[in-house]
């Protein structure tokens, strides 16, 4: 019963607001011309006075391009606490908002190495193989806090920007996914229109208790990786 | 034997590329003609920065009159060729006072609060507490009319007793899109994949439709760039006796293209 009457809310919610969206609110910015009825007496009422002949020119915006995004790969360490470090591989997808803000989406896959108990036991595994694999993703925003210029031999220069990131997303190892929050820095060199290279290191902060007791770990990351403007 | 031979057929690839180069001695900016767009700086100078920012330095100021080309754009930045070639960024204000060879002005938006009219798109990211766990969600949005957009949304909910993840469609109303601190409400609906966490029996993961209804506000900070948080009341229809509920709030940035 209660759930029905849950049901009918959610539909008078979702009526309600379809009502409300033709509400006038935006009419200001989007009312009609008002006509201008001609009242002056003339031999033929009905005719107007002057026929406005007015062909407006058409302004075409010039396209100009937007490359305001980045899409690419990194690869590097992962060292996940307990389990040893391992060659990791991302992709991700940057989006520059100003200037000096940019949103960050990357998907990572990884390795778990083996826990000194393991590996000191002799056969004793923890995890098994498909456990072993490491799946993550972060979202998260960056700040380019010192941007400069680079100077390559005699001749070439390179934009370059040393960024801040922080974030959230989850990593899932061990056969759980964890709520993980992402901090850390990295360096970007343009090296055209439409390349940069990226070095960044990044500490994934997560709580786990794949060894028995619940615990907040830090996983350090580094990757070198290449994008491309778009 | 065979690295000579590739070495040959790599320097006979080579030489019509160099000799292309050689032929064509004109300008880049005579050789780019007609591909980008060209205007004339009418204000006393434009500046040139060695970066798209305000804190790289300006290495060029071009006069009055003179012809540019509009390579790309940046953020609110442009990459600019002049007619020597040195290629530099201005900043968009500057570019305001350009003109095309019609002789109109530049036509340059100010991005300096939402037109849904013009960019009826927002992307953004969340997070925040679902039923006591932690969630993460990315949304896409498309504002239909200036106060009503239709928005689909991922989120993966990590709890104590089981992770979820859902996919969300939903209609969100704003009633005053045009102020800077914009209220809206939002009603939807959607599929939740759970799997619960155990450690001795894994129990199968599930398959729910669920129904929300929430309220929310964006602040927009500056140019494309908003803050976004709200609260949701979640029903998820089970295929047991009981529906449950599940209460959310969440925060994140987003941004409008």
């Amino acid at each position: 019963m209660e759930s029905r009457l849950r049901v009918l809310l959610l539909i008078v919610c979702a009526v309600a607001l379809g009502g409300c969206s033709m509400w006038p609110f935006h009419r200001k910015h989007h009312r009609a011309p008002t006509q201008v009825v001609d009242t002056i007496e003339s031999d033929n009422p009905t005719a107007p006075i002057v026929e406005p002949q007015v062909t407006r020119r058409k302004v075409h915006a010039p396209k100009i391009r937007n490359s305001n995004f980045e899409f690419g790969g990194s690869l590097g360490l992962l060292n996940v606490e307990d389990f040893g470090s391992n060659g990791v591989g991302n992709a991700r997808l940057i989006y520059h908002i100003t200037e000096d803000f940019f949103a960050e989406g990357i998907y990572g896959e990884s390795r778990l190495g083996l826990t000194s108990y393991e590996r000191l036991s002799g056969g004793a595994r923890l995890l098994t193989d498909a456990q072993r694999k490491v799946r993550f993703y972060t979202l998260d925003m960056g700040y380019d806090i010192f941007p400069g210029e680079v100077y390559v031999g005699k001749r070439r220069t390179f934009n370059s920007a040393f960024y801040l990131v922080g974030g959230v997303g989850g990593t899932q190892f061990g056969g759980d996914t964890r709520f993980t929050i992402t901090v850390g820095a990295g360096y970007r060199l343009i090296l055209n229109d439409w390349m940069a290279a990226h070095l960044d290191v990044r500490d994934h902060l997560l709580d786990t208790n794949v060894l028995g007791s619940m615990r907040s770990t830090n996983n350090l990351e580094s990757t070198l990786g290449v994008t491309v403007f778009f | 034997m065979r690295t000579v031979l590739k070495l040959a057929a790599l320097v006979l690839l080579a030489v019509p590329a160099l000799a292309h180069s050689a032929d064509d001695k004109r300008r880049q900016f005579d050789r780019d003609d007609g591909h980008y767009v060209q205007v004339t700086v009418a204000d006393p100078y434009l500046e040139l920065h060695l970066g798209p920012g305000r804190r790289y330095p300006v290495f060029h100021v071009i006069s009055r009159g003179e012809p540019i080309q509009i390579l790309y754009r940046r953020t609110d930045w442009f990459k600019i060729r002049d007619e020597h070639d040195r290629e530099g960024w201005a900043r968009r204000g500057d570019m305001a006072e350009t003109l095309l060879a019609t002789g109109e002005k530049l036509p340059l938006e100010n991005i300096t609060r939402r037109d849904a009219g013009t960019y009826p798109w927002e992307a953004g990211g969340e997070t925040g507490n679902f039923g006591g766990g932690n969630v993460n969600s990315v949304y896409l949005s498309y504002a239909l009319i200036p106060n009503l957009a239709a928005e689909v949304s991922v989120a993966n909910a990590l709890g104590h007793s089981s992770n979820s993840e859902m996919l969300l469609a939903g209609l969100v109303h704003t009633p005053r899109p045009d102020w800077r601190f914009a209220p809206f409400i939002d009603v939807g609906t959607g599929l939740v994949r759970v799997h619960p966490k155990a450690t001795i029996i894994a129990p199968p993961q599930r398959h729910e439709v669920l129904g929300y209804y929430g309220v929310g506000a964006k602040w927009y900070l500056t140019q494309r760039f908003l803050l976004r948080a709200d609260y949701r009341s979640y029903v998820i229809f089970t295929t047991r006796d009981q529906n449950e509920d599940r209460n959310e709030w969440k925060a994140g940035f987003a941004f409008f293209f």
